[in-house]
Formats: C-alpha cells, sequence, structure tokens
C-alpha cells in the first residue's frame, strides 16, 4: 500500500511536541475474534519458505568462510590499516549474524570472539596477528568438521578459550579506561546459546 | 490477536550483505508480502526510500557509504522526505547496550539481533503495525517515544503531566533485545 500521511495531532508540552501522526498501517490490520477458526499461519509458511532454501546455506556459509580468508590474508600482506580491519571485523560479523541462520551455529561464537579483539582493541596496530589466525583458522575449522558428531563439543572448547584469551588481551589494552572496559567485559546482552 | 494483511504492505530492505537480504526476502514473501524493494547500503537505501515509499524499513546496522544508524538519522528528518514516522527495524549483530541506546536515540523503532528467526521477525514487524507509538520532538531528538513503560519508583519533575499518552506500555527495547531471535 502507498501511505499516505495526514497532518499529525501535536501536543505541546514544556521543551518537547508529542505527535500522534496518522497511522495508514492500521488499515491492514484486523482483529481475530477468540476462539475463530483462524488457520491461517504466517509464520509457519516463512518458515517453510526459508526451509525450502536451506540447500543453499552451506554454499554460502563456504562464501562467507572465503571471505573471512581473503580479509586476513589482506590483514597480513598490508597490515591493519582501516580498510583491512573493516573488511576483517565486517567479514567475521557477518558470519557471526548468520552462522545460527544458515544452520552453523557453534560457528557464531568463534566469530563473535573475533569482532570483540577487532572492535575493541583501542590501537588496531596492536592487534596480535596470531590471535586474528587462530580464529579465522578456528571459524573455518568449526564449519569444515560440522558433521562430527563432537564437533559442537569441540567447537565450545575452542571458542572459550579463544574468548578468555581474547578477554585477558582486551582487558590489559583497555586498563587505562576502566569505564569502557565494564561495558565490554561481563555476560552478553544476547543469551549465550544464540550469541 | 490480530491478522495483518501483509500482501498491503510493502517494505525496504537495506543490508550489504546479499545472503541476508535473500533470507530477509524470503521470510516477508513467506508472511505474504508481495512488494520487497532492496538495497545494498545506506545511500542507495535512502534514495529507495525516497523513490518507492516503503511503509516499514528493514535495515542493518553495518554498511558502507553509510550505517544503519545515519539511514534512520536521515530519514527521521522532519519535511525532508515523504514520510518520517515510517516504522524502522533495525536487524544488527550488535547487541551490546550501549548500541541498543545509540539504536533507540537515532530514532529505530524496533532492534531485532541477529541470528534473526521468522517469528521474531514477525513479532516485531506485528508491533510496529498494530502498537504505534506517538513520536517526540525534542531540541535533539525526533523518533517514536522512547518510554514504554512506567517507572513507580520514579523521583523528579513529570515533564507529561496531562497528556492523553503519558503511558505507552510496550516492553523496554533492551528486554526484547535480550529476546532470542
Amino acid at each position: 500500500m502507498s501511505p499516505k500521511i495526514e497532518k499529525p495531532v501535536v501536543t505541546t508540552y514544556g521543551d518537547y511536541e508529542m505527535i500522534l501522526p496518522d497511522n495508514p498501517l492500521r488499515k491492514v490490520v484486523s482483529e481475530v475474534p477468540f476462539g475463530a477458526d483462524d488457520n491461517d499461519d504466517p509464520v509457519a509458511r516463512a518458515e517453510k519458505a526459508l526451509a525450502e532454501l536451506s540447500p543453499e546455506f552451506s554454499g554460502w556459509m563456504d562464501e562467507e568462510c572465503e571471505r573471512l580468508d581473503l580479509a586476513r590474508h589482506a590483514v597480513k600482506a598490508k597490515g591493519f590499516v582501516k580498510q583491512t580491519h573493516s573488511d576483517l571485523f565486517h567479514a567475521a560479523h557477518d558470519i557471526k549474524g548468520e552462522a545460527a541462520t544458515f544452520g552453523f551455529p557453534a560457528v557464531a561464537s568463534a566469530a563473535d570472539s573475533l569482532c570483540r579483539l577487532l572492535e575493541h582493541t583501542p590501537d588496531i596496530g596492536k592487534i596480535p596477528l596470531n590471535l586474528v589466525d587462530q580464529h579465522v583458522d578456528a571459524v573455518r575449522a568449526i564449519y569444515r568438521e560440522y558433521a562430527r558428531s563432537d564437533a559442537k563439543d569441540v567447537a565450545a572448547v575452542l571458542t572459550n578459550r579463544l574468548r578468555e584469551v581474547t578477554d585477558d588481551f582486551l582487558v590489559n589494552q583497555n586498563r587505562h579506561r576502566p569505564e569502557y572496559l565494564n561495558g565490554i567485559i561481563g555476560p552478553p546482552l544476547v543469551p549465550a546459546d544464540i550469541a | 490477536m490480530v491478522r495483518i494483511e501483509f500482501n498491503r504492505l510493502r517494505f525496504l530492505v537495506v543490508d550489504d550483505n546479499a545472503h541476508m537480504r535473500r533470507i530477509l526476502r524470503t521470510l516477508l514473501h513467506g508472511f505474504g508480502t508481495r512488494e520487497v524493494y532492496e538495497a545494498e547500503d545506506g545511500a542507495a537505501g535512502l534514495e529507495s526510500f525516497n523513490h518507492f515509499m516503503p511503509d516499514i524499513v528493514l535495515t542493518d546496522w553495518a554498511m558502507p557509504i553509510f550505517d544503519g544508524l545515519e539511514l534512520t538519522q536521515m530519514i527521521r528528518q522532519p519535511g525532508a522526505n515523504g514520510n518520517p514516522y515510517v516504522p524502522i527495524i533495525m536487524l544488527t549483530g550488535h547487541s551490546e547496550k550501549k548500541r541498543v541506546m545509540a539504536a533507540r536515540d537515532a530514532g529505530v523503532t524496533e532492534f531485532l539481533a541477529k541470528p534473526i528467526s521468522a517469528k521474531s521477525l514477525y513479532q516485531r514487524i506485528v508491533n510496529v503495525v498494530a502498537n504505534p507509538r506517538p513520536f517526540i520532538k525534542t531540541k535533539n531528538y525526533f523518533g517514536p517515544d522512547r518510554r514504554r513503560n512506567v517507572n513507580p519508583n520514579y523521583v523528579g519533575p513529570e515533564r507529561r503531566r496531562g497528556g492523553r499518552a503519558d503511558v505507552i506500555r510496550q516492553q523496554a527495547l533492551m528486554d526484547k533485545a535480550k529476546t532470542p531471535g
């Protein structure tokens, strides 16, 4: 539908205005009476559509892991400069966000740890390349070995250790700014099982 | 319970990752939406927003040229474009408290931490369609009301006395961000 914005109702208070804009979207909302026979399930339809797309997911993960590897090699060739740092961060960040949707949730935690290392080291020139290597190799290995029966257990041990080493490094690098440190060390806002 | 006629809604998806755009398009089509437009960065997203006039914007945070936060700030410019009140749902891998607060302060309507699911996306869409919040305009903010609940222990001056929209009962953005995607 094409939104037609009517003039909003504005109430002025001391130093601000409260605006009640017209809501053109209300026309697409209807109440379903309690007990009504409603077999329409848009969530189930969307899940089915996603399941039909899922055969492509492992190919997409291949591409994302390849992109991460290329970004890692660019860092090693050119050092950490703004562009190489950004490319590596975004490659890791995309894997963190997509891995669970693609069916590989255990990959996300290692990618998340790499994101933390890249984002919270105040001087990017001090990011240890060997720790970057270990993260990238871990992401790729966890994905590659995902079919193994012990893959998730091994991934958890590996990722926890990477996270410990990364947190120790970040504590050291941010020791002169405790307020920032408090914001990055501690439990993540998102539950661990999906982070 | 409410029913949404998704076939009457027009969406704009702004994400630099082609895979995530495909996922979102698939989910939206699954809900019943026909019109889904895509843009791969903030600049193209703003252009598409002004051209297609979507009913709802789904945007990633981290993108080239300008990011989802900057896109939100540009859309929330009264008078600068056709619909500064458009619902904006930010989908992002950033889930830290300061990030959620920054998204809220930029004027984002809903925040959805990745990984996303059909259910979590559906819930956010239903909320922005069925339960729109008033907008607040101050010297340095224009966007959906950031107050979603009442703090009975609040001590201080009450700046909204007498208004009919004093209380907007919705789950706090921080709490929603904690909800599994």
